[in-house]
């Protein structure tokens, strides 16, 4: 399992380095994926890693929860939100805007 | 085996606090459900359910009473009050002992147990009432109908989410038609709409900001809803034998489960308990000439059920009606198959198909007569009501025309 990171803080369990989106983006959905960070690619969609409809919420919830931020996100309507899930370079970008617009 | 019928009902919901307000509302497809009027109602960022509005307890129960009584159990027993007065029953001795309550919810007092958790954690409080065990306790309702109305026989609540109600109504069929009981009091009925009740269904992402648009294209989600359906299932010759205004038959119950999927419903085990029912009714298919769908309004139930009609009824699914109202009353979770229910008698007794309301735009993978938004004059004969949980439990009821 891929428990290195905690999410909440951003550290990482080496010290106190703080992880970028990307690492916090890719650890999040590697372990709802169930797999290592290095083994999810920036290209990959969520099907990729195998993540289906409830992983989905998971992962924006542990997103929601990670960076302080509300994703807009109705799960009868995937593709109608802002938030852009269709790869995980995508998700990572969508996460940036959010920060940028709702950060504290 | 004894036939089943129907001889008394009773509501309270977001179209009406009777029976009558409600077939009204269903009729002039009047939408409930709208902002809700509840506690920290702001830190929720979804804020419409299908709320019974101006509702004052005290002007119903005494203060020992609401002492007892979570929101859910006082809906049960106004809508109980009602049926068991048009249905003109009274119960002592052996009637009294072959006659019970079966009934559904999915919550429970939920009220009562979000206003306790906020008074010991965000009130700090120590101490709560003593009566909150019996108030919040899912069979509370079901214990104070039996106690009401002196109803010593099989009594006990069914939980099975958003198919609570259809599981009990099911279950007292068979009660009265296997002999066991003569009289059957049974439904549902949910008060979730609270902040706690609201909250957790927030984390799904299933739940419209808007409105419940079932079978629309442009449908985003299901909308909560609160209120009790009680019906009276009596023993159709033990009606007869005295008169009593028979409302319609019960004639056929199935219940499967999809062993699947928390949460995904399944096209396979929704045709299999509607087949089932069909089956157990002894009826043929072409028979059917409504259907009272789930229809929650998100997007994988209202296709996967128009596929499973679709499976079941071949060409004739092109011949029937199938409406979801609770585009106007909204979700009652556990209590919504009983609320439901009086759409299926309002079609067989008054001869109007309840519409689809909030309907905007076809969905090609929901191409059946989904009565948009304007209610239907339509004899028929036989109907369904659908119910399809969470956990992939399904149950069907069948009833006709007697």
């Amino acid at each position: 399992m891929c428990c290195d990171y905690d999410y909440i803080t951003g550290a990482n369990k080496l010290g106190t380095r703080r992880m970028s989106t990307q690492d916090k983006v890719i650890a999040i959905i590697a372990e709802q994926a169930l797999l290592e960070p290095s083994d999810v690619k920036l290209e990959h969609s969520l099907a990729d890693v195998g993540i289906d409809s409830l992983g989905l919420v998971e992962s924006i919830f542990a997103i929601e929860e990670a960076f302080d931020v509300t994703v807009p996100f109705n799960a009868n309507q995937p593709d109608a939100s802002d938030f852009d899930i269709s790869s995980i370079a995508a998700i990572i970008a969508a996460v940036d805007k959010l920060v940028a617009e709702q950060g504290k | 085996m004894h036939r089943v019928a129907i001889t008394g009902m009773g509501t309270i919901n977001a179209l009406g606090a009777d029976v009558p307000a409600t077939f009204t509302a269903m009729r002039e497809g009047r939408c409930g459900i709208g902002p809700l009027e509840i506690a920290d109602v702001d830190r929720l960022s979804i804020q419409i359910g299908g709320q019974v509005k101006g509702y004052d307890e005290a002007a119903y129960f005494n203060r020992q009473k609401i002492a007892l009584y979570d929101r859910f159990t006082q809906f049960t027993l106004l809508a109980t009050e009602q049926a068991l007065s048009q249905s003109g029953l009274r119960f002592s001795g052996a009637l009294a002992d072959h006659s019970g309550v079966v009934l559904g919810t999915s919550g429970g007092g939920l009220n009562t147990q979000d206003e306790n958790y906020r008074a010991v954690y965000e009130g700090g409080k120590n101490r709560v009432h003593p009566f909150i065990v019996p108030k919040l306790m899912n069979n509370a309702a079901a214990s104070h109908v039996s106690m009401e109305y002196n109803l010593r026989g099989p009594s006990f609540t069914v939980a099975t989410a958003c198919a609570s109600s259809n599981h009990a109504m099911g279950q007292a069929f068979n009660m009265v038609r296997s002999g066991m009981a003569k009289v059957m009091v049974t439904g549902g009925s949910e008060a979730m709409l609270c902040f706690g009740g609201i909250k957790a269904w927030e984390g799904l992402r299933v739940m419209s900001k808007d409105a419940c648009r079932p079978f629309s294209a442009t449908r985003n989600g299901m909308v909560q809803g609160e209120g009790a359906g009680v019906f009276v299932f009596e023993e159709l010759e033990h009606a007869r034998a005295r008169g009593a205004d028979i409302l319609c038959e019960v004639v056929g119950f199935a219940m499967n489960s999809d062993a699947a999927d928390i949460v995904m419903p399944s096209k396979q085990g929704a045709a299999r308990a509607i087949a089932g029912a069909l089956r157990d009714a002894k009826l043929p298919k072409e028979t059917v000439g409504y259907i009272n769908a789930h229809g929650t309004g998100t997007a994988a139930n209202d296709k996967t059920e128009c596929a499973a009609v679709a499976d079941v009824f071949g060409a004739h699914a092109d011949q029937l009606m199938i409406s979801s109202t609770k585009s106007m009353h909204g979700h009652l979770i556990g209590g919504t198959g009983a609320v439901e229910l009086l759409a299926c008698i309002m079609a067989l007794r008054d001869g109007v198909i309840a519409p689809t309301i909030g309907y905007e735009e076809p969905d090609p993978e929901c191409a059946l007569d989904v009565v948009p938004n304007i209610a239907r004059d339509a004899s028929v004969d036989v109907v369904i009501s659908n119910a399809f949980a969470f956990g992939g439990l399904n149950a069907v009821l069948v009833l006709r025309k007697v």
